[in-house]
């Protein structure tokens, strides 16, 4: 069964004498036994993508399949871990052996010893299914962590006991339905490149609420969508994917850092555990789970890491949660299937990346939805995934943005222009796109207001006609505008600074609830329509933008959430001040 | 005692392939003995059964498929390590370059190094000061940040890079830096320049230099970056130093990778570049930072001359993707005669603000540098409006925010090659500036600093 390395070219790993091995089962390849995964086969060769550096093995040494393919372990112990792209923890390895990466290590990526306080919901003798909730763990005081009957078995319930357990030890009995006993644990494994299946996909309508104006208001993302933001160097796809893991409105994030930075992880682990939930007050690492392969770390690894994200994602999802998953960067997911696809000597498409790059990206996406999970209560639970993609010079025609693009349904743009003029965040209005906006505006009318989707509509016409006017006035000046368009200039100007831009860093300013955004914009557009009656009726358009309450617009959003009636009071006092001077003007005449 | 072969079957441009071997290591050191004696370096690229791809670190020239020598070192490309390597200068294979004998190690060490686990990491948060404005007051650089500069042919990055090494401190404190140099494919001129600017100051006794030159070896340039950060891995996490790494110029570097995959056919990226230059540059720029319970730490600064000015090139765009912000230089400025040319808009440092504030520098460092980038592109911008429709198309305001970005980069950015400013003049230089602005246009203040600083002189 042993084989025998024939080849090494770096990440790939050619070996013969692997007779009965399938594909994508998990290998531990030569004396230093690194971990590694077969990914093609040929006659009696197969080629394996190592997720270690292959440095020092050669033709000769050893290769030993393991009987299964790579999968991650399921089960308390997951929230607020660090884990490398095959799910191995930074934590304990750091502790192991040091502070930098060696090689060959298989540390449990959940805790053996640790006990765990079980509390068993199923009665003995019950017949239970695939996905029902055994019984649950506090896990940590922000998520209970529900145990389920994994997806393939179904049965009676011979035993089962509330206690204090590892990971490892029995809580029950299953007689499945050949009359097998099966014992019950804590955790469960898959297979990270198996979907976990579901009961039913259902369309996503719910809004993921991220407490991003531009997003919330102007692009809105659904529990359960997808959304793409490529972007340049810089541009500010990691802060949005951090404020979206700090803020979202799911109650588990799944951060994986691909082939980026790793101060980037840093800060996550020294932030996360300091910032509290706006909604539940608990600290957010209490809810996360990262996973680390950043550039410098393998890139087979790098490829893994994705699918183990995503698969530790379902199994929450499972339970009957909502899940945002960011995938930090999906264009470094793309180089890595690259470059292992060019040393197979696979036939390249496009770039240079494997011609299946497109259908690996939409299976990817696929994988998030809202759904029925299995078990027979019907919950409900989803996933979205927000993928950032890093394009070469930030040219949108790349492949991998193309690809994305095809199967996401929320696009966040990002532009170059605007992040060196410091407008975060850089989503650039005019070319992104929501397509759960019709579906959301139902939302908003019923539980934010009836008139968001309008002001939203005017906000985004105003912008469009902002654009247009730019080009006049950069042909022949100020000059030749009518009072009306100046106005509009303005009042985009004002949606631009005083409701796009957002600063991620400020203690306020980093989160403004969906009640008020929708008070912020209602403000401007009320300024705005009631500035152009103003002006109808003949005011001169200086008078009214001389006017000092427009400094209080600019100031909305560093108004805390617990003073937000001080927006409501803000339109009565600019109706009442555009009301005085459209009097000034009839007693004049 | 490892066997010699002397069955080489190809060689083409760096690529030496080797049959009837046995037991090759991926990555493991090959060395060629030419009928001369001369020994060469390689190593293996691809390891088959009884073959191996072998990639000199020095030219192919006068190989031939008779008459070598093979030997296969058993481990891969190695550093020697000791205290004694401060005040030495290597080439670009860590041979010494000045006529002294070689280190005794105390510690030998792969020049490919291991990626440091992310959860050792320490978050980069001590302001540098460089005694340079455009770098302390607007993209503050803090120990343990990789930060390149972004520069042209015939810009003078190596004076300003020099100017940082020199000036570089930290508040508060008169800790030193230990510097180590590569030269990557420069001229013997500009890394002469580097050699005198140390001897100068001083700081050679404190600096390790590795200097490949434009007319050394093209492929050496692969190794010698791995020298550079080995050596300053060695420095900051055993010696417990802060080590400032000045690597110039990278994009020799990607020259040299990019020769490295056409020999070896392999599918080309953009402009020919491989598909893994992004992975290649960050398994290098990685190297640096900082780690928990360590005392020492790695400040790089990557020097790239971006072809053709053009930032989106692959070797600029790449860096940007991997490094923690960008120091860019501008052509436009340097014709105006204004040093360092440092174009503000374009430049960034993505970890100043852990570095800046109360306790830091002052308070008032982010919302006024904030405030001065705002000023200064609203002034760029009614500059190039005035040049299309003549001043008299622009508002009142707008004329004075022309004015000041005119003095923001006469005052501010430029300054001399030895003028070392605080960072407390840089701030106040920079009110200084905000006072020819209307007080209520500045609006990225908080009200409260524009009250204290506003009526301080
Ligand atoms: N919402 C924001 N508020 C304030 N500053 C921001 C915001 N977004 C981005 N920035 C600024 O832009 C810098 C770059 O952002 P970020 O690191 O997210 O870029 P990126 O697109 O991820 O770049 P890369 O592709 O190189 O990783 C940040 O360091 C910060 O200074
Ligand atoms: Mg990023």
């Amino acid at each position: 069964m042993k084989g025998k390395i024939i080849r090494v070219a770096g990440p790939l790993v050619i070996a013969k004498g692997l007779t009965n091995v399938k594909m994508y089962e998990m290998v531990r390849v030569g004396n230093l036994e690194l971990f590694g995964e077969i990914i093609g086969l040929d006659k009696d060769t197969a080629a394996i993508q190592v997720y270690e550096e292959t440095q020092g093995i050669g033709p000769g040494e050893p290769v030993y399949p393991l009987g299964e393919p790579l999968s991650v372990e399921l089960g308390p112990g997951i929230i607020g871990q660090i884990y490398d792209g095959i799910q191995r923890p930074l934590t304990q390895l750091a502790i192991k052996t040091g502070d930098f990466l060696s090689r060959g290590l298989s540390l449990p990526a959940l805790d053996r010893e640790k006990k765990w306080d079980f509390e068993a919901r199923v009665k003995k003798g019950e017949y239970v299914e695939g996905g029902d909730i055994l019984g649950v763990v506090p896990e940590t005081s922000a998520l209970e962590h529900r145990i389920l009957l994994p997806p393939n078995l179904k049965g009676k319930i011979l035993d089962i006991k509330s206690g204090s357990f590892t990971v490892e030890e029995t809580i029950g009995i299953l007689e499945d339905e050949k009359g097998n006993r099966v014992e019950l644990k804590l955790m469960h494994k898959w297979p990270v490149r198996y979907q976990r299946p579901v009961k039913e996909k259902r369309p996503p309508v719910i809004p993921l609420i991220t407490g991003q104006r531009v997003l919330d208001t102007f692009f809105p993302l659904v529990k359960g969508g997808t959304a793409c933001v490529p972007g340049p160097f810089g541009s500010g796809k990691t802060i949005i994917q951090h404020q979206l893991a700090k803020w979202a409105d799911t109650e588990v994030v799944v951060y994986i850092g691909c082939g980026e930075r790793g101060n980037e992880m840093t800060e996550v682990l020294i932030e996360f555990p300091e910032l509290k939930d706006p909604r539940t007050g608990k600290p957010l690492m209490e809810r996360t789970v990262l996973i680390a392969n950043t550039s410098n770390m393998p890139v087979a690894a790098r490829e893994a890491s994705v699918f183990t994200g995503i698969t530790i994602a379902e199994y929450f999802r499972d339970m009957g949660y909502h899940v945002s998953l960011m995938a930090d960067s999906t264009s470094r997911w793309a180089e890595a299937m690259r470059e292992i696809s060019g040393r197979l000597g696979e036939m390249p498409g496009e770039e240079g990346y494997p011609a299946y790059l497109a259908s690996r990206i939409a299976s990817f996406y696929e994988r998030a939805g809202l759904v029925y999970c299995l078990g027979r209560d019907k919950r409900i639970g989803s996933i979205s995934i927000i993928g950032a993609v890093s394009p070469p010079g930030g040219d949108l025609s790349d492949p991998v943005v193309q690809a994305t693009l095809r199967v996401t349904k929320v696009f966040w743009g990002l532009d170059a222009r605007l992040a060196f003029a410091r407008h975060f965040p850089a989503v650039d209005w005019l070319i992104s796109y929501s397509l759960y906006v019709e579906p959301v505006s139902e939302y908003w009318r019923e539980n934010i207001s009836e008139d968001l989707y309008e002001l939203r509509q005017i906000s985004m016409a105003i912008l469009q006609r902002e654009a247009e006017l730019q080009d006049i006035v950069r042909l022949v000046g100020m000059e030749a505008l009518s009072p009306h368009d100046r106005l509009i200039l303005e009042v985009a100007r004002s949606i631009r600074e005083d409701f796009l831009h957002q600063n991620a860093l400020h203690e306020v300013d980093t989160y403004t609830s969906p009640k008020k955004q929708y008070l912020m914009l209602r403000n401007i557009i009320n300024f705005y329509r009631k500035a152009s009656k103003a002006l109808d009726s003949g005011v001169d358009l200086e008078a009214i933008l001389k006017l000092p309450e427009r400094e209080k617009i600019s100031q909305m959003k560093y108004i805390p959430e617990k003073d937000i009636h001080k927006l409501e009071e803000l339109i009565y006092l600019i109706d009442r001040k555009l009301e005085e001077l459209r009097e000034g003007i009839k007693q004049y005449a | 005692m490892p066997k010699e072969y002397t069955s080489i079957s190809r060689i083409s441009g760096p690529l030496v392939f080797v049959e009837n071997v046995e037991n090759v290591k991926y990555g493991e050191l090959v060395e060629v003995k030419l009928s001369s004696g001369e020994i060469r370096q390689g190593q293996v690229l691809e390891a088959y059964e009884g073959a191996a791809l072998i990639q000199m670190f020095t030219s192919t020239q006068d190989l031939s498929l008779q008459g070598m020598r093979v030997k296969f070192l058993g481990h891969v490309l190695e550093i020697n390590l000791s205290p004694a390597i401060l005040g030495r200068t290597f080439d670009g294979l860590g041979r010494p370059r000045d006529g002294g004998p070689s280190i005794i190690p105390e510690k030998k060490r792969d020049i490919n190094g291991s990626p440091i686990n992310p959860y050792s990491r320490a978050y980069p948060s001590e302001f540098i000061q460089t005694g340079i404005s455009a770098i302390d007051g607007m993209n503050t650089l803090v120990r343990g940040q990789k930060l390149p500069i972004f520069s042209g042919a015939g810009l003078p990055h190596a004076t300003l890079a020099a100017q940082i090494a020199r000036q570089a401190r930290l508040l508060n404190e008169e800790e030193k830096f230990a510097v180590v140099f590569g030269a990557l494919g420069i001229t013997f001129e500009e890394a002469n320049f580097f050699i005198e600017e140390f001897r100068k100051t001083g700081a050679l006794e404190r600096s390790v230099l590795f200097i490949n030159l434009a007319d050394d070896p093209v492929i050496e340039r692969i190794a010698t970056p791995r020298f550079v950060l080995s050596c300053a891995e060695y420095l900051a996490f055993d010696l417990d130093m802060h080590v400032l790494v000045i690597i110039s110029d990278m994009t020799n570097y990607a020259e040299a990778l990019r020769e490295i995959s056409a020999a070896r056919k392999e599918i080309p990226g953009r402009r020919g570049y491989p598909g893994y230059l992004y992975t290649d540059l960050a398994t290098l720029y990685e190297r640096a930072g900082r780690i928990k319970g360590r005392k020492g730490s790695i400040t790089l600064i990557p020097i790239l001359t971006m072809p053709e000015d053009d930032r989106t090139h692959p070797i600029p765009d790449l860096t940007g993707y991997i490094t923690e912000g960008q120091i860019f230089l501008s052509r436009e400025l340097h014709r105006k005669g204004i040093y360092p040319p440092i174009d503000v808009l374009q430049s960034l440092s993505r970890l100043m603000r852990g570095g800046i504030g109360e306790g830091r520098t002052r308070k008032d460092h982010g919302d006024l540098s904030n405030q001065l980038y705002a000023g200064y592109s609203r002034g760029v911008e009614a500059r190039e409006l005035a040049v299309v429709l003549g001043e008299s198309a622009l508002t009142e305001e707008d004329i004075l925010f022309l004015r000041f970005a005119q003095e923001f980069e006469e005052k501010f950015i430029k300054q001399g090659e030895y003028e070392n400013r605080s960072i407390f003049e840089t701030l106040d230089l920079g009110w200084k500036l905000l006072r020819m602005l209307p007080k209520s246009s500045l609006k990225r203040i908080r009200p409260e600093y524009l009250e204290e600083f506003w009526g301080r002189e």
